[in-house]
């Protein structure tokens, strides 16, 4: 057995210490270590984007990261979405335009769409749909999605 | 009376009839009936008092819900289906 | 056809009772579950398509520090060779128990042979890998036609299948059925065209993102509790019940929220191995979860196979059908060849006709239903030739369509009249479409083609049993409890119904899926049934709620009960109009008249109403790589009633687009000696965003008359036309009849360059 490793991390705004053993991916380490089970598997070799989180300002699929190599760094996942003030008007516009069935794909979608608004207010239809393109949905055939992200875009 | 249909794999007992005309005011006396007429053709429609695991009975036009309790109008079909089932 | 009725609740797109903790990541799916003291499993699978089992060696793993229990065969508990009906379809507990963990042979790569618990999914992996097979490995069969030759290896010991009522005389035959109305051979002789095709299609999986899971605590009482992301909690205890030789009431299983099934979360697989790992710990608590490579391989995809399909016409009209469908069953019989000779010719009146359906057992994983299972397999067979006797005799795709379409009173393939459908209204539907009546520009000028194609398909919908318990809160809300897997949005279209009944708002009930301890027995999430026979109970509940309330009106007002109505939300006095509450009102009168009322409802229905899907596609295709673009994309369904049309639209184009990549991509690729060599999301390749344009819906409504609000089932349809829509759509583009699916590029190119010499 080797040693765990020490990371400093901070992660939806709070500060996060905590011990991973090296050869765990950032997704087992929200999951398993942190209890951040908002962020979901769908295959760990980064093919399906249900585990995608903002990781030092880039969406990364969570299962291709060491969860060693986020120290220091900054981590932004699905439960920092929503705050006191309330849903972040991507989640609404995802509630309003039913653009989720079973839901599983959802976070790492939101997390995607916020990613490229933030970048690209203005993005046409072609860019949203690839930008998304590395998030799988196997529920909607997509367009629900699409259309709420349009939406989100049109009240900003 | 009601209008039954044989299974393909069963009309050998039927003498290759498709379907024949049978009294019963019930599923059970339908298949009652059938037997008296085909001596052996119950035992591969019912197991246990029941429709047979793996198959279903449609009177009328839709699989029965009432087993051999259901009721047979009197000029209703009656099929022995696959049972089948969705995703 | 618009259904004409009007709603206060239903029709309208209320935000989803469940979806706030969906975009929060607060929602707890399988793999979220987590409880004290919880052990890992992992499970060892065959490395080889038909390998006999000579030995299995466990003791290093079981010597490895923080390795708790393992497993074999062994450890199955004996369970009947029979067939029990399981609501949807029928299960053999021997073979389901033989499929969960190997008894003496892998019948397919990936087939359970041991597992591990242990404190870290990390050690439980290693000592996995540390267990020793000794195998001897054995030709394997991995299509129908390998599985019927002559020199085919025997893959089930000991099973005989049934060919037309005999016993077969080949060891992979599952059976033989037969279905056979009119004068076939009288039909073919008056026939003036006869066009005849086999169509293969490979073996696809469901694709659900979210991989298999199961965290089970078997305790010393004997009481088994399992959490699981399940299309039907109950289905699972009764497999459960069957596979560990329990009594069902000694198993509670809990629901989690489910990320997709489609068919392929009926079944179980690693549930039972995580109960009896947590038996052999000392009832510690055991969560499996399957890694992807694991649902590709080793859970139930949909089956490859061949559908032959020869039509006779005469004077404009369809007279002779005969169709020969052969599916590959997996390593176990029970492919569901049976749905898909239902559906073959059900969009057609045809008064001849015969089709032969064989389940074929095979070198690949167990097949389980996959969204109107067998049903795609047949459009695609039967639209393509529909389409091809168009033109041949230069007819309208639609109005030839509709000369023949089936219809109230038409015998369906296996037999039965068809109830009222609406097969004419969703073509009609189509037929009017502003897809339809768009033109295209079959030569864009970039050097593409393009080609339209379109497509009918059927779905029969099923019905079986459902519970709801319903309670009434003094501020005028709803407690609904129900026994469905909320998998897109049932939730909200359940309690939509039982909100239209009460004269409330869908926001006043507060839905709650709950565990099989706690609820009336509820069947699967599946077969498009949910809105349709749990909304059924919902509104058998909501009845039997306001006729409890109707009592307690009667009681304050001190009135008699006949003199009670309830009308718009109200209830009020036949006599005096003076005395009228509405619903919060009475609610709120609750304590001091007799507590609390609650009501339950429960059913057992017929089918769902047969469903009608009618698509058009448009596609772009490039000749040089055989690239394919959908370029435009409509569905057209008769969904009876749309309770909630977002959700409904939503299960109309998730199905096209499964469909889609269907026709156009995904496949298990298999080598030779039967594995498949493509099991991650990135070599199967499903569709994403980018692949994909707008996919436009119209919804057709014919109220099935057998449901209160005239629902239909909805989810299954959708997937039915899309790969012979697109294959008609090719053929429009480039002159080319593509009878094998996947058409992906390769296969274009190859047609293309025969074409042209």
């Amino acid at each position: 057995m080797v040693d765990k490793v020490h990371v400093k991390t901070t992660i939806n705004g709070q500060e996060y210490e905590f011990l991973v053993e090296p050869y765990m991916s950032l997704l087992e380490t929200l999951r398993d270590v942190l209890n951040l089970t908002g962020t979901k598997e769908g295959c760990n070799d980064g093919n399906c984007g249900a585990c995608t989180v903002e990781m030092n300002g880039r969406i990364v699929d969570s299962c291709c990261v060491l969860g060693a190599e986020v120290n220091g760094g900054t981590i932004n996942t699905i439960e920092g979405m929503a705050t006191a003030e309330g849903l972040h008007p991507l989640q609404q516009a995802f509630l309003e335009e039913a653009a989720l069935q079973c839901g599983i794909c959802t976070p790492g979608f939101l997390i995607s769409a916020k990613s490229l608004l933030e970048r690209e207010p203005d993005a046409d239809e072609h860019r949203i749909r690839y930008w998304l393109a590395g998030n799988l949905c196997r529920c909607t055939g997509y367009d629900k999605i699409i259309k709420a992200v349009q939406k989100t875009q049109a009240t900003a | 009376m009601a209008r039954v249909f044989i299974p393909f794999a069963l009309r050998k007992m039927t003498g290759g009839a498709t379907d024949v005309q049978i009294a019963g005011a019930t599923l059970r006396e339908v298949i009652d009936n059938l037997e008296e007429m085909f001596p052996g053709i119950k035992e591969r429609l019912v197991q246990d008092d029941r429709i047979k695991v793996g198959m279903e009975a449609v009177v009328g036009e839709q699989p029965t819900r009432e087993g051999l309790r259901a009721k047979v109008a009197e000029d209703a079909e009656v099929h022995f289906i696959p049972h089948i089932a969705g995703g | 056809m618009v259904a004409t009725q009007e709603y206060k609740v239903i029709g309208t797109r209320p935000i989803r009772h469940d979806g706030l903790d969906k975009v929060t990541g607060r929602a707890i799916y399988g793999a979220d579950v987590k409880l004290p003291d919880m052990l890992y499993g992992f499970v060892l699978r065959s490395p080889h398509a038909h390998a006999r089992i000579r030995s299995i060696d466990t003791s290093a793993a079981e010597a490895m520090p923080g390795v708790v229990a393992v497993m074999t065969a062994n450890d199955m508990p004996e369970a009947a060779d029979e067939l029990v009906d399981l609501g949807e379809g029928a299960i053999n507990f021997s073979h389901a128990s033989d499929h969960i963990m190997a008894m003496s042979k892998a019948k397919f790569k990936g087939h359970p042979v041991a597992a591990v618990a242990a404190t870290s999914t990390n050690v439980a992996r290693e000592a996995v890998a540390a267990i020793k097979v000794d195998w001897e490995v054995l030709k394997s069969a991995v299509t129908v036609d390998e599985a019927l030759a002559p020199d085919a290896p025997v893959i089930l010991d000991g099973w005989v299948g049934d060919d037309l009522g005999e016993k077969s005389t080949k060891p992979n035959v599952g059976s033989h059925f037969r279905h056979e109305f009119g004068d076939i051979e009288k039909g073919f002789a008056d026939s003036t065209t006869i066009i005849e095709h086999r169509y293969d299609l490979a073996m696809v999986h469901q694709g659900y993102i979210e991989p298999h899971n199961g965290t089970a605590i078997w305790d010393q009482e004997d009481r088994v509790r399992l959490w699981t992301s399940t299309q039907g909690a109950f289905t699972v205890r009764t497999q459960l019940a069957g596979i560990l030789q329990l009594d069902e009431s000694r198993i509670k299983v809990t629901p989690t929220e489910i990320g997709g099934g489609f068919g392929g979360k009926i079944p179980i697989y690693v549930e039972p191995l995580a109960a009896i790992l947590s038996k052999k710990s000392g009832g510690k608590p055991v969560r499996i979860l399957m890694d992807r490579p694991e649902v590709f391989e080793a859970t139930g995809p949909t089956p490859g196979g061949w559908v032959s399909v020869r039509l006779g016409v005469k004077d404009r009209k369809i007279i002779a059908g005969d169709a020969d469908i052969r599916f590959d069953a997996g390593g176990f019989p029970g492919s569901p060849v049976g749905a898909a000779a239902m559906c073959v010719f059900s969009c057609y009146d045809i008064e001849n006709t015969r089709i032969d359906g064989w389940d074929i057992i095979v070198n690949k994983p167990k097949t389980a239903a996959y969204r109107a299972p067998g049903s795609t397999h047949v459009a695609y067979a039967i639209e393509c030739i529909i389409d091809e006797i168009c033109e041949e005799l230069d007819l309208d795709p639609i109005q030839f369509r509709l000369d023949n379409a089936s219809k109230e009173g038409t015998r369906r393939g296996d037999g039965p009249i068809f109830p009222r459908i609406g097969n004419i209204e969703t073509l009609e539907a189509a037929r009017d479409s502003a897809h339809w009546n768009a033109p295209l520009d079959k030569n864009p000028g970039n050097g593409n083609v393009r080609g339209r194609g379109i497509a009918n398909g059927y779905w029969f919908n099923v019905g079986l049993k459902s519970s709801v318990n319903l309670s009434v809160n003094t501020d005028g809300t709803v407690m609904l409890i129900e026994g469905s897997t909320d998998i897109g949005g049932t939730r909200a279209s359940i309690a939509m119904q039982a909100a239209e009944v009460l004269g409330i708002r869908a926001e006043d009930i507060i839905p709650t899926v709950v565990d099989t301890d706690s609820v009336g027995y509820t069947d699967v999430t599946g077969g498009s049934r949910t809105t349709y026979a749990t909304g059924f109970a919902a509104y058998k509940a909501a009845q039997n709620l306001i006729d409890e309330l109707t009592a307690r009106a009667a009681t304050i007002w001190d009135i008699p009960e006949d003199e009670v109505v309830f009308e718009d939300g109200k209830f009020s006095s036949k006599s005096d109009p003076e005395l009228s509450m509405t619903f919060k009102e009475i609610a709120g009168k609750l304590n001091e008249t007799g507590g609390p009322v609650s009501s339950t409802g429960a059913v057992d229905l017929e089918n769902a109403g047969g469903g009608f899907a009618v698509h058009i596609c448009d596609l772009e295709i490039d000749p040089e790589t055989g690239k394919t673009d959908v370029i435009r994309y409509t569905a057209v369904q008769d969904v009876g009633k749309a309770i909630h049309p977002s959700y409904v639209e939503g299960q109309m184009q998730g199905g096209a687009v499964q469909g889609i990549g269907w026709a156009l991509n995904e496949e298990y690729f298999m080598s030779d000696d039967g594995q498949m060599v493509n099991s991650s999301y990135l070599d199967y390749r499903m569709p994403t965003s980018l692949d994909l344009p707008e996919i436009e819906t119209v919804i057709v409504e014919v109220p099935n008359p057998i449901h209160p609000f005239g629902v239909r089932g909805v989810g299954e349809p959708p997937i039915v036309p899309p790969v012979a829509a697109i294959a008609n759509a090719i053929n429009d583009a480039l002159g080319i009849r593509l009878r094998e699916a996947p058409m992906n590029p390769g296969r274009i190119l190859e047609a293309l360059k025969e074409k042209n010499g």
